[in-house]
């Protein structure tokens, strides 16, 4: 059944993928005037070149991360979840009513804590589209983006009301001191020189690996990840086997917009320290192109993340030290996009073909 | 221990370009992005004029989020850009974080104070030159209705509203002023569709002057009126232009004026408070060959006169947020 080794459906197809996305840029770039080949230097030194592009980039991937990690398990169970964004918000809430509203002593207790509260939220956003799948059948795919507009809507109606601090803009007050994570900067000081300065990288980059160890071992060691999978792979059969479709999409659902939620860990209380407005930015949506890259595969959801951490930093080095218009630069991180999700049948149809050729030969 | 190499050869090169690029000043532009017709393109025009008056270069940036605020004001600080000028109040709050960190840097912010001994606080009385474009939109209506349109709800938008009001009823005690915010969201500053519906609803409620303070919302509303034959005022740039002979003014704030005597002035940036009012140019109304022939003699007087009042302190405009609250005008 299999046509591919698997070396070339994980590795070469993404690969290919990604060359031919980097060729339109250049294409692009070069339309514009400008050289595509510094550009490309730029993007790799500013995101890649020092420790303080590191912090950045694994600032990103740690929200790509859970984002991806979220739209992934949800696919397993074959539910379209695009609703991270909304989820992330939601949990970003529940990340500033615990931080403002409880007196923590620690750190590390906060981050237990608003852990906890991130997941709760997100996973009671996930719920309600959840049920109405499990118990209805009202499209997951349509009830969870709606959800993420009334989030949104939900996260104005505190921010401009109970939530808000003094002052011109939509945000809370600044979480406490007790409750700021460590950043890198913070963990790796070794002294003489100042590594990862004025990064937001911080401490949940740890938890969002530990959650990729955990999403694996879920689906590939536990007998709830197997039933996740079989119903995903034939809804019939599972039924068959004894397995409850309305369990299986609740749990699914739920671990999802808790991932989803997680990720407030890292840009409200790891980097902002604040909830502002639309602090998600996008990156419920990225998890989508994070998950399908990495092929559900928490290790690929990995990668792809890291990826798309060097796109955003290595993006916005261009908009810094370019003339390389914003909108041309959301060009770019589009086509990776495009190339690596969506078309994915464009290179994976030829080299299927060509490895039967081999296979004959 | 080659990759390491790699990664720090990597570094040095880019701390020397980096290097290279001492003492050219920075501009950073809000979300809004720097061709907005409004706030940002007055900022950029005056970085233009610089550029162009002195055949200096100059660092910018259009952010695309949040996260990205505090990485590059300290990336340009960092550069050896000086000064570095920011346009809006939202970077308020990573500016004061960074402040301290670049001692020798100098920046300047503007519509906001942020209280660091290097940064220059540009603020803008803008209840002063809305009063003066209030007063004309009063005198040149007939129906003896004029409205405001907001962007985003915030005191400093309420603030344009209460001089818009004050000014209106200076110049007609029976006139009726109503005012409407687009939202509550920073979607508020770029909604010309909604902008369009406000302007429509307040010329059934019998308005025939509308001023527009909501960046690309404006857009919209001086469409809508132009299209409806009524008059309109625009904001921050002068927007005469946007439709000639249907804008009656344009409440002028002078960010450009504000950027450019920053840039100016250099390394060497005067900082702490810096008010940009009527007495020293920094707000007023746009005439010019697009409007000239709508506004009438007696008009342009009578707004000249109170402009002269308000430079020389007989006139005090009330400020909607010295106490958040405005004497001509219920929100």
């Amino acid at each position: 059944m299999d046509v591919m080794p698997k070396w070339a459906d994980v590795i070469l197809i993404p690969l290919i993928s990604i060359l031919l996305a980097a060729l339109l840029s250049a294409l692009v770039i070069l339309a514009i005037g400008e050289n595509p080949w510094e550009a490309l230097k730029l993007m790799v030194n500013g995101a890649l070149g020092s420790t303080y592009g590191w912090g950045y980039t694994l600032y990103y991937a740690t929200n790509f991360i859970f984002t991806g990690l979220a739209v992934s398990i949800a696919f397993h169970a074959r539910m379209f979840n695009i609703g991270g964004e909304g989820q992330a918000l939601v949990g970003g809430l529940g990340v500033a009513i615990i931080c403002l509203f409880i007196p923590w002593p620690h750190w590390s207790l906060a981050l237990i804590g608003a852990t906890i509260g991130a997941a709760i939220f997100g996973a009671a956003w996930a719920a309600i589209p959840a049920f109405l799948q499990a118990k209805r059948g009202s499209h997951i795919v349509i009830t969870t983006i709606m959800f993420n507009f009334i989030a949104a809507a939900l996260l104005n109606y505190f921010l401009i009301g109970a939530l808000k601090a003094p002052g011109m803009e939509p945000a809370t007050p600044r979480f406490p001191e007790a409750t700021h994570l460590p950043s890198f900067q913070d963990m790796f000081n070794f002294g003489e020189t100042t590594l990862f300065r004025g990064a937001p990288a911080n401490i949940t980059f740890f938890v969002a690996l530990a959650a990729c160890v955990f999403l694996w071992a879920l689906i590939w060691r536990t007998r709830l990840g197997y039933e996740i999978r079989s119903f995903g792979h034939s809804e019939s059969a599972a039924k068959y086997a004894g397995i409850s479709p309305t369990k299986i999409i609740m749990v699914a659902m739920l671990i999802s917009g808790a991932l989803a939620g997680m990720m407030a860990i890292n840009n409200v209380q790891g980097e902002a320290e604040r909830l502002v407005l639309n602090a998600v930015e996008g990156a419920g949506f990225i998890g989508i192109a994070v998950a399908l890259m990495g092929r559900s595969h928490p290790f690929g959801v990995l990668l792809a993340a890291l990826l798309f951490g060097f796109l955003y930093q290595g993006g916005a080095e261009l908009a810094l030290w370019t003339s390389i218009p914003r909108e041309l630069i959301i060009v770019i991180q589009a086509l990776v996009i495009l190339f690596t999700g969506a078309l994915d049948n464009m290179v994976r149809m030829p080299l299927e073909r060509l490895f039967l050729a081999m296979r004959r030969a | 221990m080659t990759l390491l190499q790699k990664f720090l050869g990597a570094s040095a090169a880019l701390a020397l370009t980096a290097g290279a690029a001492v003492a050219d000043p920075a501009i950073l532009f809000d979300l809004g992005g720097k061709f907005d017709k409004s706030f940002n393109e007055s900022a950029y025009n005056g970085a233009e004029r610089w550029a162009a008056e002195t055949g200096g270069s100059y660092a910018e940036v259009e952010i695309q989020s949040d996260a990205q605020r505090e990485q590059a004001i300290r990336r340009f600080a960092e550069s050896g850009a000086n000064p570095i000028v920011m346009a809006g109040f939202s970077w308020a709050t990573p500016l004061g974080e960074v402040a301290a960190d670049y001692p020798d840097t100098k920046f300047a912010i503007i519509d906001m104070v942020v209280d660091a001994p290097n940064v220059r606080s540009v603020v803008f009385n803008e209840h002063e030159g809305s009063y003066l474009v209030g007063m004309m939109a009063a005198l040149s209506s007939e129906t003896g209705t004029v409205s405001f349109i907001g962007g985003m709800d915030i005191p400093l938008i309420r603030k344009f509203a209460c001089g818009y009001a004050q000014g209106a009823k200076a110049a007609n005690p029976g006139v009726t002023v109503i005012a409407n915010m687009t939202g509550t969201t920073p979607a508020a500053w770029n909604d010309p569709v909604k902008g369009s519906e406000l302007t429509l609803a307040q010329i059934s409620q019998g308005s025939d002057v509308v001023f527009a303070a909501a960046g690309g919302t404006g857009v919209g509303v001086l469409q809508t009126a132009a299209d409806e034959d009524i008059l309109s005022i625009g904001v921050d740039a002068n927007q005469n232009y946007l439709h000639p002979g249907e804008v009656l003014t344009s409440m002028l704030k002078r960010v450009d004026l504000a950027v450019y005597d920053a840039f100016t002035q250099g390394e060497d940036l005067e900082t702490g408070f810096n008010v940009m009012g009527i007495a020293n140019r920094g707000v007023g109304f746009a005439m010019d060959a697009n409007n000239e022939n709508l506004v009438d003699y007696g008009v342009l007087a009578a707004a000249y006169a109170a402009a002269d009042q308000i430079a020389a302190g007989d006139l005090a405009v009330h400020d909607y947020t010295s106490d958040e609250s405005c004497p001509a005008l219920d929100f």
